[in-house]
């Protein structure tokens, strides 16, 4: 990574210089172990290459002069905040670094032990000063998706000033008119921050870029139902891990490119593993940079990820916002509507996952499903057990899996992935 | 000749087969050198094939021997122990020095499978723990607490909280012998927890050295409902299973190969 060249910028967002230093060399060795080693790896991955080795670094600055142009940076945490809506107002949507251990002992002071691994990383970045998004970011957007992030934004908002969504817990019409609501109150907020007022026209444009980036991630999914799987599961969630931080034009164009080079490797029958490779599609918690732990060790012990239903995989990508409406009225209608579909875990009941699910395995072609929930993650390890239910009624195997950012039980997991790969093979 | 390892946190095995019949069992404590342990059991053995189970079984391709090399889980070598023994097995519970696994059968294959998480509590390391409270060997920890009677409830399911608690009874004036069969009913209804997950069918197969605890297998048949050597079957050799498991899974391979 180019560091040197980065330094004075890093030090101008008040980063702790050393620490993040140490951050990026970890993350490079650990990136070079999982992602490098591979074989029979996409050309298409150099891009994938180059933006995580750039992505505190490159990225930041164009980021920075977006800035000095007077373009605002939204940080985000969750796929409930609309990005059409940012693009609209000429802003730059990203997410936040919440993948890394980082900082989580400094977490421990503003939000209980038993808190997930995700929510302790985003605030233990920000304290431990490692993320340069959130420190560049003008605006930082919450939703209260679960009651873990729910507090610990109140507590959060302390050291980082941060707008808070309301995420219904229904999906009933009036759970649909408080969520419009929150749409139109955010677009409220995004205009005052960016001082642009956001037209037809500039709205039809943000959703095109969004649908844009969604039906490139949509044609990726599709081509992973090929036998032999055309591309590792760690390069195919490093995708949509990228979906969160690149430019939106650049990175579609990028993944449609990469699946230009898929088809036509599906064409003559090559993939990453033999065609007898056990096919395992994960399932649960999103999984942000750098947490390529599981889908590490579910590759290293003879089985191939074929999907990642998540928010960091097709809970972001499944569906688009109808894009028929002329008005901004129409459009906004359309945007709720679209977001009011997600099959958070934070929605009762939430049939729909259950359903989403059992199609996108059976789509894939899984021989089974592996259910990652994060320790202390209420809403998604509840899901495991309906998950488990579901997929058996369809003759799927799954194994539930309850796992946090730390490293210490690898060889545990290492020892239950194997034993289901074995169980399947 | 085929040999099996199972290299566990505290104790490897080793079982060798020779025309699919066992020739040798032995076993050595695991120590901090398990690669020497390891050396000791094959000493004058020249296995054709070294099959590796247990968490340790990695560590078999340090042992330079001329011979093929493969590994297999200890959740498919049990199962395969277990089902070669009793093939009308239905269900395996093995609970070992740091983990506990249940698995439930069909035709001799693991269809479901359940595994206690980095946590050892209810595990064979928890009765050792605590049997260090009574300063008895864990070996006779299961016939002390057999002696015990209205066992009081150790409600933690933290193997260090299980030693406190323990603690704070002896000194309310439990009788340990109570508070042994309390702690012996703890592992076994976080066990019995683990099966009935897996979807309990008799007959069950009990492997592993706990297996060899009379105390928490009466336990186990009472929470469970089941009757000792018609629905829950103790092999001879409980703690064999693994490296048995591990020998045949090659053998079977062999076998049908040549078909």
């Amino acid at each position: 990574m180019s560091e040197s060249t980065h330094h004075e910028m890093w030090e101008k967002l008040n980063m702790d210089l050393a620490a993040h230093d140490g951050l990026l060399e970890v993350l490079g060795k650990f990136y070079g172990d999982i992602y490098l080693s591979q074989e029979n790896r996409l050309k298409g991955a150099e891009y994938l290459d180059f933006v995580l080795s750039e992505v505190h670094g490159l990225r930041i600055k164009e980021l920075q002069d977006a800035k000095e142009q007077g373009r605002k940076v939204v940080g985000t945490f969750c796929v409930f905040v609309p990005e059409e809506i940012t693009l609209a107002a000429d802003a730059i949507h990203v997410g936040l670094c919440a993948g890394a251990e980082a900082g989580s002992e400094l977490a421990e002071q503003l939000v209980p032990r038993n808190t997930c691994a995700l929510i302790k990383s985003f605030i233990g970045f920000k304290m431990a000063k490692l993320c340069p998004y959130i420190e560049s970011s003008d605006m930082i957007v919450g939703e209260t998706t679960c009651d873990g992030k729910k507090k610990a934004y109140e507590a959060f908002n302390e050291i980082a000033p941060t707008y808070v969504m309301e995420v219904p817990q229904t999906k009933s019409e009036a759970a649909r008119d408080l969520w419009k609501s929150e749409v139109l109150r955010y677009m409220k907020a995004v205009e005052e921050l960016t001082g642009v007022t956001i037209t037809a026209e500039k709205l039809k444009q943000g959703i095109k870029i969004t649908n844009g980036k969604r039906r490139a991630l949509q044609r990726l999914t599709s081509l992973r139902a090929a036998s032999p799987a055309p591309i590792s599961g760690r390069d195919a969630l490093l995708v949509n891990q990228i979906s969160f931080y690149d430019d939106p034009i650049r990175f579609t164009a990028k993944i449609n490119e990469l699946c230009d080079e898929l088809e036509a490797r599906i064409e003559t029958g090559d993939g990453v593993a033999p065609a007898d490779t056990p096919r395992l599609m994960l399932s649960g918690c999103p999984m942000a940079v750098p947490n390529w732990k599981l889908p590490y060790v579910v590759e290293s012990s003879g089985a191939v990820i074929v999907g990642e239903e998540s928010c960091i995989g097709t809970r972001n990508s499944r569906d688009l916002v109808d894009e028929s409406g002329e008005t901004l009225e129409d459009m906004i209608d359309a945007i709720a509507d679209r977001y009011m579909k997600i099959d958070c875990a934070c929605f009762t009941p939430n049939q729909e996952r259950l359903d989403n699910i059992t199609s996108l395995a059976k789509d894939l072609k899984a021989d089974g499903v592996i259910h990652y929930s994060l320790l202390f993650c209420q809403p998604y390890t509840h899901e495991s057990l309906k998950v488990d239910k579901a997929l058996q009624v369809e003759g799927i195997p799954m194994l539930s899996i309850e796992t946090d950012y730390s490293m210490e039980d690898v060889e545990q997991l290492k020892t239950r992935i194997e034993a289901f790969v074995e169980t399947l093979a | 000749m085929i040999a099996g390892l199972d290299i566990g946190s505290r104790s490897i095995e080793l079982v060798t087969l020779i025309d699919g019949k066992v020739a040798e069992a032995k076993k050595l404590p695991t120590t901090f050198d398990p690669v020497s342990q390891c050396f000791k059991l094959l000493d004058g053995l020249r296995p054709a094939s070294l099959v590796g189970t247990g968490y340790g079984r990695n560590l078999i391709q340090r042992l330079e021997l001329d011979c093929e090399f493969s590994t297999i889980t200890e959740i498919k070598a049990h199962a395969l122990g277990a089902a070669h023994l009793f093939p009308e097995a239905r269900t395996v519970l093995d609970i070992g020095g740091q983990d506990t696994k249940a698995m439930s059968l069909a035709g001799g294959r693991v269809l479901k499978f359940e595994m206690n998480d980095r946590c050892a509590a209810g595990t064979g390391k928890f009765l050792e723990y605590t049997a260090g409270v009574f300063q008895i060997p864990v070996e006779d920890f299961g016939p002390y607490a057999l002696k015990g009677v209205n066992p009081p409830e150790i409600s933690s399911i933290c193997t260090v909280f299980a030693e406190t608690e323990a603690t704070s009874l002896m000194a309310r004036g439990e009788k340990p012998e109570a508070i042994a069969l309390g702690l012996h009913k703890a592992i076994v209804k976080r066990t019995a927890n683990m099966l009935r997950r897996v979807g309990l069918n008799f007959p069950l197969v009990f492997t592993g050295g706990v297996a060899n605890n009379p105390c928490v297998l009466d336990l186990l048949a009472q929470s469970v409902g089941g009757e000792i050597g018609r629905d829950i079957l103790v092999p001879d050799n409980p703690d064999y299973m693994g490296a048995l498991g591990a020998a045949l899974h090659r053998h079977n391979n062999d076998a049908a190969r040549a078909r």
